[in-house]
C-alpha cells in the first residue's frame, strides 16, 4: 500500500502575460506575449517525505513553490492538497492551516514594527487556535524553545536577531498552527554557511520530531542533497528529471542534471580543471522548439529540436523518470557512469 | 608554487599590520584588526569568512575605496615595493586603474548604462596604455574575445542591459583587465551568478591569471569557488586573518577551530551526511568583539589563555593559525 500523498501536482502550469501595452503593440505589429514560468510540471510528495526542486534562476522552482500554497492559481493543471483540490482545501481553515511556509529572506518576512512573540502568535490568532493571551504566550514560548530560542526572546524586535536567528523565528511562527506540510523557498540561500548548517539541522529535527512533510526549494545542489528524500530538477519551466536523492546524485541522467552536477564547485577537487556547461538559459517568453535544452546539450539530435520529450522511466534506474530522447534512445552511454 | 613561492621571492602585493576603524558616535569601531599578507605574480589568494568578517572591507583598503568615515589607521600596504595606503587621491587612482583592477559582485552596477561596452573599454584601454583610438578599439575587441563573447565585433557596440548577467559579468572582466594590471581585486565576481555561468567564469579569471601572470585577490564566501580557484587561502573572522596557508592544507587539515568548523559545515555535494557540524551562535558584531581570540565564546576547544590574551598566526600544522592551541608549551591540548 503506497503511503499518502501530502501533495500532488498534475500537469500544473502558470504563465504570464507580459505583453506590452496595446497602444504599443498595435504601432509594433507584435502580439501578445506570455512567458510559461512554470509550464506542466507534475509531482506527488508522501507523508513524512521532503521533495527538492533544484534549477537555476528563472527555472520556475519559486513559481511552484506559490503554487502549492496557493499564492497563484494553475493556469492549467491541478494541485491537489491532502486528496482536495487547492482551492477547495484553502476555503477551509482547518486544512489551510496545515500548510505553511518559509521563505527566503528573514530580513523581508518579519514585521520590524512587531514583537516576536506577536509574530508567531499571529496564526495562532488567525485560526482561532488559543484563546487567551496567556495561553497564547505560553505557546509561543514553547514555539521559540522548540526551535532553540530563548522563550524570553519574544518580547524583542526582529532587528534584535541576526539572520540565522530570524530564520528560526519563521520557523516557529510556521510551525504554530500545528502544520504538517511546509514550503521552504530557499530557506538557508541568505544565511552563512555555518548557519545555514544551524538552520538545515533545526529542519531535520523537527521533521523527524513532528512527521513533517516538506517541499524545498533550492538553488543549492548541495544542500538539496542532504535534505532530500526526492530530487525533482527543473529547467525553462518544466520538470527535467525527477528521481530519489541518492539514484540522482550517484546516476544523474538528464544532460542538464550532469552538467549542473559538473558546474559545481566542490571542496573535493582542489584545483582540477572542468569542463563548463556552454551557453546561457534561454528566454522562458520565447523557449526554443522540442526539448528546451538542446541548444546547450551536448547529445542534441533533430528529434530533440523538434518533439518534446516526455517524462518516462529512465532504462538502467527505472526510478527514475527523465525527460530526454537521448536517455530514451539509449545514447547518452557515452556520458554516462557504468550502471550497476 | 604556492608555499614555496609566499615565503621567498618579491611578493607583488605586501598587506602590512593593516588596521581600519570607523569612528562613530558610540566609540571607535575596529573593522579590520592586524591583517597581514602577501600575493605574488601569478598567484590567486583566497579571503573566505562569513559576512561582517572584513573580507570585503580588506579589498576596499587595498583599491583605496574605504567608504567614509572608515579609514586606514594603522599598517601599510606595498604595491610592487611601492606603498600606496598613504598616497594623495589623483596620484592613487592612476594607480588604481592602471595597476590594479577590480572586479565587483554585481555586473550591473560596475557598467555604465548609458555608454556602449566598447566605449567603456577603449576609455580605460587609452587612458592608461599608449595606444590610439583605433588601435585601442582593435584591442577592446579582442578583450572581448578573449573572455569569450561571441561575436565580439558586434558586440563592442552593444549597451550593457543588451548582455545577459554571465555576458555582463564577463565584460566586467574584460575591463578590469584590458589595462593589464598586475594586482585584480576580485569581490564576488560570480556570487550573483548561476551555478552553471559561475563556472564558465571561474574558468576564465583563472586562465586569465595564469596567462598574464596577474595577482589576484578573490573575495568569496563560497568555499567551493576558493577551493577550485585559489592558490593559497586567508580565513577572516571579525575582522582578523585567523589563518592562512595552501588552498589544499587550509581546506583539507584547517588548523584554526573555526576554519575547521566552517569546511564541516558546508554540505558536502559528494555524499549524504549523517549531520551536518555546526557552529553554534554566530560570529560578534564589531562594537562587541570579546577580549583574546575573538571566536573564544564560541570554540570547542577555548582554554584561559584564549580568554585574556590575542592569539598571533602561528606556524599550525602547515599553516599559520592564530590559535593558542599552536603555542609552544601548549602542544598537549592539541591531541587531549
Amino acid at each position: 500500500m503506497a503511503e499518502p500523498m501530502v501533495l500532488e501536482l498534475r500537469d500544473a502550469a502558470r504563465h504570464f502575460d507580459v505583453s506590452r501595452p496595446l497602444l504599443q503593440r498595435i504601432v509594433a505589429r507584435e502580439g501578445r506575449r506570455t512567458l510559461r514560468a512554470v509550464d506542466g510540471v507534475s509531482f506527488s510528495i508522501p507523508k513524512g517525505t521532503t521533495l527538492s526542486l533544484v534549477g537555476e534562476s528563472g527555472c520556475g522552482k519559486s513559481t511552484v513553490a506559490r503554487l502549492v500554497v496557493g499564492l497563484y492559481s494553475p493556469t492549467r493543471g491541478e494541485v491537489i492538497f491532502d486528496g482536495m483540490p487547492l482551492a477547495e482545501a484553502r476555503a477551509d481553515p482547518t486544512k489551510r492551516q496545515r500548510m505553511q511556509m518559509i521563505f527566503q529572506d528573514p530580513y523581508a518576512s518579519l514585521n520590524p514594527r512587531w514583537r516576536v512573540r506577536d509574530i508567531v502568535a499571529e496564526p495562532l490568532r488567525a485560526f482561532g487556535l488559543v484563546q487567551g493571551r496567556e495561553a497564547q504566550q505560553k505557546r509561543v514560548g514553547e514555539l521559540l524553545a522548540q526551535v532553540g530560542l530563548n522563550p524570553l526572546d519574544g518580547e524583542k524586535f526582529p532587528h534584535e536577531f541576526s539572520g540565522g536567528q530570524r530564520q528560526r523565528i519563521s520557523i516557529a511562527r510556521a510551525l504554530s498552527s500545528n502544520p504538517e506540510f511546509l514550503v521552504c523557498d530557499e530557506p538557508t540561500s541568505a544565511l552563512d554557511v555555518s548557519v545555514q548548517a544551524q538552520i538545515l539541522n533545526l529542519m531535520l529535527d523537527l521533521q523527524k520530531r513532528l512527521g513533517l512533510t516538506y517541499l524545498f526549494i533550492s538553488h543549492n545542489l548541495a544542500v538539496v542533497r542532504q535534505v532530500s528524500d526526492r530530487v525533482g530538477v527543473m529547467y525553462l519551466g518544466k520538470l527535467v528529471e525527477l528521481a530519489p536523492s541518492e539514484t540522482l546524485f550517484h546516476t544523474p541522467r538528464h544532460p542538464y542534471t550532469r552538467a549542473l552536477m559538473e558546474a559545481i564547485p566542490d571542496l573535493e577537487m582542489t584545483g582540477r580543471q572542468r569542463i563548463p556547461v556552454g551557453g546561457e538559459v534561454p528566454s522562458p517568453i520565447t523557449p526554443p522548439p522540442g526539448c528546451t535544452f538542446h541548444p546547450r546539450c551536448p547529445l542534441a539530435n533533430d528529434r530533440c529540436r523538434v518533439e518534446v520529450p516526455a517524462m518516462l522511466p529512465a532504462r538502467g534506474t527505472p526510478e527514475t523518470v527523465v525527460a530526454c530522447h537521448a536517455v530514451e534512445e539509449g545514447r547518452d552511454g557515452a556520458l554516462s557512469p557504468p550502471l550497476g | 608554487m604556492s608555499q614555496t613561492q609566499s615565503m621567498g621571492g618579491q611578493a607583488l602585493l605586501q598587506v602590512r599590520n593593516l588596521r581600519v576603524e570607523f569612528p562613530t558616535r558610540r566609540g571607535t569601531l575596529v573593522a579590520l584588526d592586524d591583517v597581514s599578507f602577501d600575493i605574488h605574480p601569478g598567484e590567486v589568494l583566497g579571503v573566505v569568512g562569513e559576512s561582517g568578517a572584513g573580507k570585503s572591507m580588506t579589498g576596499a583598503a587595498i583599491i583605496g575605496l574605504l567608504e567614509p568615515p572608515g579609514r586606514i589607521a594603522g599598517g601599510e600596504i606595498r604595491l610592487a615595493g611601492r606603498r600606496i595606503d598613504d598616497l594623495p587621491y589623483e596620484e592613487l587612482r592612476r594607480i588604481r586603474g592602471r595597476q590594479i583592477g577590480a572586479i565587483f559582485q554585481d555586473p550591473l552596477t560596475t557598467l555604465n548604462p548609458l555608454y556602449t561596452v566598447g566605449d567603456q573599454l577603449v576609455e580605460t584601454i587609452t587612458t592608461h596604455l599608449p595606444l590610439n583610438p583605433a588601435e585601442a578599439r582593435r584591442r577592446a575587441v579582442e578583450w572581448l574575445e578573449m573572455v569569450g563573447i561571441p561575436a565580439a565585433a558586434q558586440r563592442v557596440d552593444s549597451y550593457p542591459h543588451e548582455f545577459s548577467g554571465g555576458m555582463r559579468q564577463r565584460v566586467v572582466i574584460a575591463l578590469a583587465l584590458c589595462a593589464e594590471p598586475k594586482l585584480v581585486v576580485a569581490d564576488e565576481p560570480t556570487t550573483a551568478l548561476d551555478v552553471s555561468i559561475q563556472a564558465q567564469v571561474i574558468a576564465l579569471l583563472k586562465t586569465l591569471a595564469r596567462e598574464k601572470g596577474t595577482a589576484m585577490m578573490l573575495v568569496t564566501h563560497d568555499m567551493g569557488v576558493i577551493a577550485e580557484t585559489a592558490d593559497r587561502v586567508a580565513v577572516m573572522y571579525a575582522g582578523r586573518v585567523i589563518e592562512i596557508g595552501a588552498v589544499r592544507d587550509v581546506v583539507k587539515h584547517a588548523a584554526h577551530p573555526y576554519s575547521a568548523g566552517l569546511m564541516g559545515s558546508i554540505p558536502p555535494i559528494s555524499h549524504r551526511v549523517e549531520r551536518l557540524e555546526q557552529i553554534d551562535g554566530s560570529m560578534p558584531r564589531l562594537s562587541s568583539i570579546p577580549p583574546g581570540c575573538p571566536y573564544n565564546p564560541r570554540c570547542p576547544r577555548v582554554f584561559d589563555r584564549c580568554r585574556v590574551e590575542r592569539p598571533e598566526l602561528l606556524p599550525a600544522k602547515a599553516n599559520r593559525a592564530a590559535c593558542w592551541l599552536y603555542a609552544p608549551g601548549e602542544e598537549g591540548r592539541l591531541h587531549g
